[in-house]
């Protein structure tokens, strides 16, 4: 299994070493050619503006949005989960747009309000998972396609539709595999 | 909600800005040009550097007024520089909410022995280095993030290379040194020997590092990525130049696309005039910003 990781800006090193402890081979993505070669996709954290224009400019965002729609097991965090709504608020923004969440940008508010908390995701195991959110954005809306796993005072952060796992906060910055290990053997693989 | 201002939340937010480029704006029309163009994030000041050196006098924190104009204007991080020592500037900008401030040699020093005590603040800091001992004092006072000093306003690279040289290759050396040389090696640079330690067992600076002081083209910023730069500063190379839309959407494509000498070649084509620039070496020694902090 080989998954790649979005690597025109933001923190997809974290990501790498992360998956490099579960074992899994990872390839940076920063050209079209290279989606054939992997078995599933991550987008980073990183500013969402800078990623969406530059997977526009150059022409990666078409053929990844084919890609997804036509069932690449795809993991973002943060940016990652902007780019994936189909809706943002008050935003225009580039995206691939492929899930159906309506997300807020920055709705935490700025970089003196991030935060990092115990967060309860029954999905990924009893213990709670010690959550990063950084000008965090979180899901104001949802369709009944998709499933809900972890909520922070009602406000939805991690969710999932079939192929596509989104979470607004960044399991890459922690040591804690769980999140990433989910993304693997649940989404990935399907078992 | 959860716990604010720790150090992991402040020093992520230097980590989600890696691979991209952050932009010094005047204005909200240039933060708004900024934006468009991809940085990652602005930094917001009453002059950029070349007119700072240009108009003499004291250089201070950017006008509260400014700042907030241009927050609202964009939707990416806004930056903001304080003086040296200055850490009422620094809780003015604080309480305006910005995103990240940087201590900064740019302006007039206001303190000539001491930096702020970046420890006592939510907002994450980010400070200027020439050297591993430099950075690694203001890692210890609390700063989040480092760049290179460079040499501010000149147009002229070859300060943030020796600086991001220096500073690699002594990384390099202090992880190839048996660990009985290190409490040595600490005393020689100035450096906390805690840091000293992280920095052999890991190989780099335990924050995120990005080039900063004459960076004026796409060849630069991917000079200075090339030699190991998580990310690039660019002040007065984008908004001195002759198009500062077509420069500032170059210099983003060339910080991730550093390593694609094809993709740069492209890049680099009809950007029109850079920076005008200046010769290091005609700058007194009293004059040059990267002599200032300690």
């Amino acid at each position: 299994m080989k998954i790649g990781v979005i690597a025109m800006q933001g923190a997809f090193r974290e990501h790498e070493q992360t998956l490099a402890r579960l074992g899994v081979e990872t390839l940076r993505i920063r050209r079209p050619e290279q989606l054939s070669q992997i078995d599933g996709i991550i987008i980073p954290g990183g500013e969402s503006t800078t990623i969406g224009k530059l997977l526009g400019d150059f022409n990666l965002m078409e053929p990844l949005r084919e890609r997804i729609l036509s069932g690449l097991p795809v993991f973002g965090t943060c940016a990652g989960m902007i780019l994936l709504a189909k809706e943002i608020e008050n935003s225009n923004q580039p995206r691939i747009g492929t899930m159906d969440i309506k997300v807020a940008r920055n709705a935490f508010g700025r970089q003196v309000d991030s935060f990092e908390v115990d967060l309860e995701i029954p999905e990924v195991g009893q213990e709670p998972v010690r959550a990063v959110f950084i000008r965090a954005p979180y899901i104001l809306e949802v369709k009944p396609s998709v499933q809900v796993l972890a909520k922070v005072d009602d406000k939805i952060v991690m969710a999932r539709q079939d192929n596509m796992l989104v979470s607004a906060f960044h399991p890459e910055l922690t040591d804690d595999l769980r999140i990433h290990r989910y993304f693997i053997e649940k989404v990935c693989k399907g078992l | 909600m959860g716990e604010k201002g720790t150090w992991v939340v402040k020093k992520g937010l230097a980590e989600m800005l890696k691979g991209g480029v952050i932009m010094d704006v005047t204005t909200p029309e240039q933060a708004k040009i900024a934006e468009e163009a991809g940085a990652c994030a602005v930094m917001a000041l009453e002059r950029v550097p070349a007119d700072i050196r240009a108009a003499g006098g004291v250089a201070r924190m950017a006008d509260p007024n400014v700042i907030l104009r241009i927050m609202d204007a964009v939707t990416i991080p806004v930056m903001a520089k304080v003086r040296i020592g200055h850490f009422v500037e620094a809780q003015i900008l604080e309480a305006l909410g910005v995103d990240y401030i940087d201590e900064s040699e740019v302006l007039t020093p206001a303190d000539e022995l001491f930096h702020i005590d970046k420890h006592a603040f939510k907002v994450p800091f980010v400070c200027g280095a020439r050297n591993l001992g430099e950075a690694l004092r203001r890692i210890g006072e609390g700063a989040a993030m480092i760049r290179t000093k460079g040499e501010p306003g000149t147009g002229n690279v070859v300060e943030a290379v020796r600086h991001m040289r220096q500073v690699m290759g002594e990384i390099r050396r202090i992880q190839n040194m048996p660990r009985e040389e290190l409490m040595t090696a600490a005393k020689e640079m100035g450096a906390p020997y805690d840091l000293v330690l992280y920095v052999h067992e890991h190989g780099r600076l335990p924050v995120v590092n990005f080039a900063a002081g004459g960076i004026a083209t796409p060849a630069d910023a991917a000079l200075m990525m090339q030699l190991g730069a998580d990310g690039i500063f660019v002040g007065s190379g984008i908004f001195k130049s002759k198009d500062p839309v077509g420069r500032a959407k170059a210099i983003v494509a060339a910080t991730t696309y550093y390593d694609d000498p094809k993709v740069l070649a492209e890049v680099s084509k009809g950007l029109g005039e850079a920076m005008p620039g200046i010769d290091i070496k005609t700058i007194s020694q009293t004059e040059r910003m990267s002599e200032r902090g300690w």
